[in-house]
């Protein structure tokens, strides 16, 4: 089977609420495995498992501090997931864009009455 | 004041989404165009495709549906629901299925408020979970809206 696109994995990495919770918990900063577990309320081996996923996809990085491995949001890879939400505002300033051209007409039709 | 300009896209919670603009028309008439079949018709197709229908029985317990065909891909996208309150020139609440993954509503609440000729129309969407809240957000993916759909189908079947 073909391999997905880079930005659905990414996509599909994050439709799953613990990966989601696990990218909010990175969101202020870079940390170890251990800090996310007790954050999160998971057993490592789980928390382990959704950051190799996260990790293939490119939505975080790891480095290691000396025996410490810190983890870190990737912030391009998770852009698509960013333009999600320009995309789906353009889509409705489009749609306003053209309400707002019939209410122009409902106006000019107001006006033209006695 | 300036009462044309993009509308705002914002995510008050995870499961949220709202939508708002100002329109230089009174509420009345905001409120005739947001709820007449044939004005609808007009506007619905945010430039990305042709309206194939659009019904609207208004009134509590009333449903709605509109359908368009994307330029892009030539397919039907629908949507439909049903109206739960509904104070004329001020405020609709009903629900809303993208037929596509029908087991997944969304509440919309729809305010119309005016001020000085200006009137300003709020959509609250409510999700049923962060994951259709979400797919809703990816229709808009400027990549196509087929790769959207096919990832709403995605998450809505829970892979």
């Amino acid at each position: 089977m073909a391999r997905a696109a880079t930005t659905a994995d990414v996509f599909n990495a994050v439709a799953e609420p613990q990966r989601r919770a696990i990218l909010d918990a990175l969101g202020s900063g870079e940390r170890p495995v251990g800090e996310l577990v007790r954050a999160l309320a998971l057993p490592q081996p789980q928390v382990s498992k959704h950051l190799r996923v996260l990790r293939e996809v490119g939505a975080v990085q790891v480095r290691g501090s000396g025996r410490l491995r810190l983890y870190r949001v990737n912030g391009p890879a998770l852009k698509p997931i960013h333009d999600w939400i320009q995309g789906y505002e353009r889509l409705w300033s489009d749609r306003f864009d053209a309400l707002a051209d019939v209410l122009q007409e409902l106006k000019a039709r107001e006006g033209a009455r006695p | 004041m300036t009462s044309t300009g993009t509308a705002t896209v914002t995510l008050p919670s995870d499961e949220q989404i709202l939508i708002v603009r100002d329109f230089d028309a009174p509420r009345a008439l905001v409120w005739e165009a947001y709820t007449t079949p044939e004005l609808v018709a007009r506007w619905w197709h945010a430039r990305r495709g042709e309206v194939t229908s659009i019904e609207i029985d208004l009134r509590v317990g009333g449903s709605w549906r509109y359908a368009m065909t994307t330029s892009e891909s030539g397919f039907e996208v629908a949507f439909h629901g049903a109206y739960r309150e509904l104070v004329p020139h001020e405020r609709i609440v009903s629900t809303e299925i993208y037929e596509g993954a029908p087991e997944h509503e969304a509440v919309n609440v729809v305010t119309f408020a005016e001020a000085d000729g200006v009137t300003r129309l709020e959509i609250l969407m409510q999700a049923d979970s962060r994951q259709t809240r979400d797919a809703i957000l990816a229709t808009g993916m400027e990549d196509g809206l087929q790769d959207a759909l096919d990832l709403l189908e995605q998450v809505a079947s829970g892979r």
